[in-house]
């Protein structure tokens, strides 16, 4: 195709700001898709913190309260529900099994988590992962701390170290429970959640630490129980739990045995689904996210407006070969093609350009931001969204294109064969 | 149809200005080598775009070949003039990103009649075999930018040239060539133009070339508006 050929070689020609318009365009497209992989691998990422819970079970308060205490670590929890109450509801018949959950003491700003065997054995993330160790074994005796992933990294700990466990889930607790260290039995493998931010104990430490704290303050004097003095008593009762999470002997039951909890007389409790909580809190993120777009929307309408730009002030050196190309008989309709045709070109380019670039940035990148930042960036083929937004960048292009095309057309038509260099 | 161009009362204005052209008769048989001359501003390069069918008259006939061009829709006109007529400018004749065979080509690449006209040679034999009867063979794949003035101004003759149309239009292409050059361009130009049958119609101020031409229009004395 004769007009195609000219275009591409008319560009060649122009190498320097062709380069220089596909290279924005293509950045701006990076920028436009980048984004978007971003968004999805940390919708992904935030759904998948938890998966094959049915409910997690907590005292009554807010929803998404419940799930961030929980899941994520984040904010206080209100109450704690007591042990027999945990107890049967874990024997309801239509609860397969459970993890609980004893929170509200921290490690150097880490959470503590007391918790049993059934953490390691019953937790599952992004899809259905079982939690892993890299070293070492889950914690089951009374002192035995197992640290996730993070929180050995960066405090450098090892297997056999010995952590004492701060009142309190403040960065500086001035309340420690110095007087019972705990010694690291396990190292979790990276999970890239919050899994990995949290140090897991059992309830019965949990239990062990708080002796004598029963009216929140540290015991008296002379009163301070050691490690020694737990080991002596042999079996300690467990009391209380923060929350747990349950997964459902049948799928079907889940609703009903969320109402069932929900309405239970015993003690104010409440229990949620996750994934239709994590979604409520996904929707309440979701207007940064479409904010996000919008700014990289107009990041590529930006590009696309700079390659007009150069399109069009290239014009005036170009009327010599307007009427050129006139004069071999090229109508106004071919001028016309020729510069919608270069527009498509530059902006085709661009995008093809931006998409692989985004592919290279995301296979470099990827492990570092897993590393760093903890969001796993999944790379899979363009789909959908990718496809459709590379054809609206080229529609884009090609509506532009029509700006400086008709004022060559114009140009050309009343430039005649004249044009005087 | 002896005739190549046959003009009757044409009138021609940019917009609503003073009449550029105001033509009673102007006829030119075919095969004729006219040497088209007036002052600077006289309209003569209005005169060649209106004979091309680049612009149209607002009033009377031009019948280029038989057909009244001033009837015809600009489509019609590029069509025709891509067919029919092969336009050589006074100088800046050449795409600059297309190479000195590309540049020969394009009428042919562009006009399926001009194509057709090469009796089965190819578009790319028939444009090495016109640059070397114009002596530029060996320039074929360079860049236009690399080529000497006269050098490009052969290339834009056989850009003409190609595909054999019936008229050669040539609007001052040697002014910028010293005089020795102009008229062994001009051999080569007329060497061609017999051997394809082409009318051509040169437009020149200088005339010193005159002499050369079998019919010298004077753009002052056919035109009632030239200065």
């Amino acid at each position: 195709m004769l007009s195609l050929d000219l275009a591409l070689k008319s560009l060649r020609n122009r190498a320097f700001s062709t380069s220089l318009t596909v290279g924005s365009i293509a950045l701006s497209v990076a920028l436009l898709i980048g984004v978007e992989n971003v968004r999805v691998g940390m919708r992904e990422s935030f759904s998948n913190t938890i998966s094959q819970t049915d409910l997690i079970v907590g005292a009554k308060g807010g929803t998404i309260q419940l799930l961030l205490y929980s899941v994520f670590g984040m904010g206080s929890p209100t109450n704690n529900l007591s042990w027999d109450t945990y107890r049967e509801w874990a024997e309801h018949p239509a609860i397969e099994w459970t993890i609980p959950y004893g929170l509200g003491d921290s490690h150097r700003g880490f959470r503590v988590i007391g918790t049993n065997e059934d953490f390691y054995r019953r937790y599952r993330y992004r899809g259905g992962q079982e939690i892993a160790l890299a070293e070492g074994r889950g914690g089951s005796e009374v002192f035995d701390v197992t640290l996730g992933a993070d929180v050995a990294a960066e405090l450098g700990y090892g297997l056999g170290d010995q952590v004492a466990v701060t009142h309190g889930i403040g960065e500086v607790g001035f309340l420690n429970h110095d007087e019972m260290p705990f010694t690291v039995v396990g190292i979790l493998d990276k999970t890239f959640t919050p899994v990995d931010r949290a140090v897991y104990v059992t309830l019965e430490g949990i239990e062990a630490i708080h002796f004598g704290w029963e009216d929140g303050a540290p015991p008296m004097p002379g009163e301070e129980q050691t490690r020694d003095d737990v080991l002596a008593m042999g079996e300690i009762e467990i009391t209380q739990v923060t929350s747990f999470f349950v997964g459902a002997t049948n799928r079907r039951d889940v609703l009903r045995l969320q109402r069932e909890i929900n309405d239970y007389e015993g003690e104010p409790m409440m229990a949620v689904i996750p994934g239709l909580a994590l979604n409520e809190m996904w929707q309440g993120i979701g207007y940064a996210e479409t904010g996000l777009r919008l700014v990289t929307i107009f990041v590529v309408l930006v590009g696309l407006l700079g390659m007009l730009v150069s399109l069009y002030t290239s014009l005036n050196e170009r009327r010599r070969e307007m009427a050129i190309l006139r004069a071999v008989g090229a109508g106004p309709k071919r001028i016309v093609a020729l510069l919608v045709l270069e527009s498509v070109c530059l902006s085709a380019a661009g995008a093809i350009a931006g998409l692989a670039l985004v592919y290279a940035l995301l296979s470099a990148g990827q492990p570092i931001v897993e590393a760093q930042v903890g969001l796993f960036i999944p790379i899979r083929p363009p789909g959908s969204i990718e496809l459709l937004f590379l054809a609206a960048v080229v529609t884009a292009g090609f509506l532009m294109g029509f700006v400086p095309a008709l004022k060559a057309y114009r140009t050309a038509l009343h430039d005649g064969l004249a044009v005087r260099v | 149809m002896s005739l190549a161009i046959d003009v009757r009362g044409l009138r021609f204005r940019y917009g609503n200005g003073p009449w550029v052209l105001d033509i009673p008769e102007l006829t030119l048989k075919r095969g004729t080598r006219a040497f088209l001359f007036g002052p600077s501003g006289s309209g003569k390069t209005t005169l060649l775009g209106v004979l091309a069918g680049v612009l149209k008259p607002e009033e009377g006939e031009v019948n280029v070949l038989g057909r009244d061009l001033a009837s015809l829709s600009g489509a019609q006109r590029d069509a025709f003039r891509a067919e029919h007529i092969g336009y050589v400018f006074q100088m800046f004749n050449l795409i600059p990103y297309l190479s000195v065979l590309d540049n020969i080509a394009l009428p042919a690449r562009m006009n399926a009649a001009r194509r057709a006209r090469l009796d089965g040679t190819g578009v790319k034999e028939t444009a090495a075999l016109l640059a070397d009867h114009l002596h530029i063979g060996d320039l074929l794949t360079k860049r236009v930018t690399e080529l000497s003035v006269g050098q490009q101004q052969r290339v834009a003759a056989c850009r003409a040239l190609i595909g054999a149309p019936e008229i050669i239009v040539a609007d001052e292409p040697t002014s910028s060539l010293d005089f020795d050059r102009r008229e062994a361009f001009l051999e080569l130009l007329f060497a061609e133009c017999e051997l394809a049958g082409a009318t051509l119609v040169f437009v020149s101020h200088d005339r010193t070339l005159e002499s050369m031409f079998s019919r010298t229009i004077s753009l002052p004395d056919i035109s009632r508006t030239a200065l």
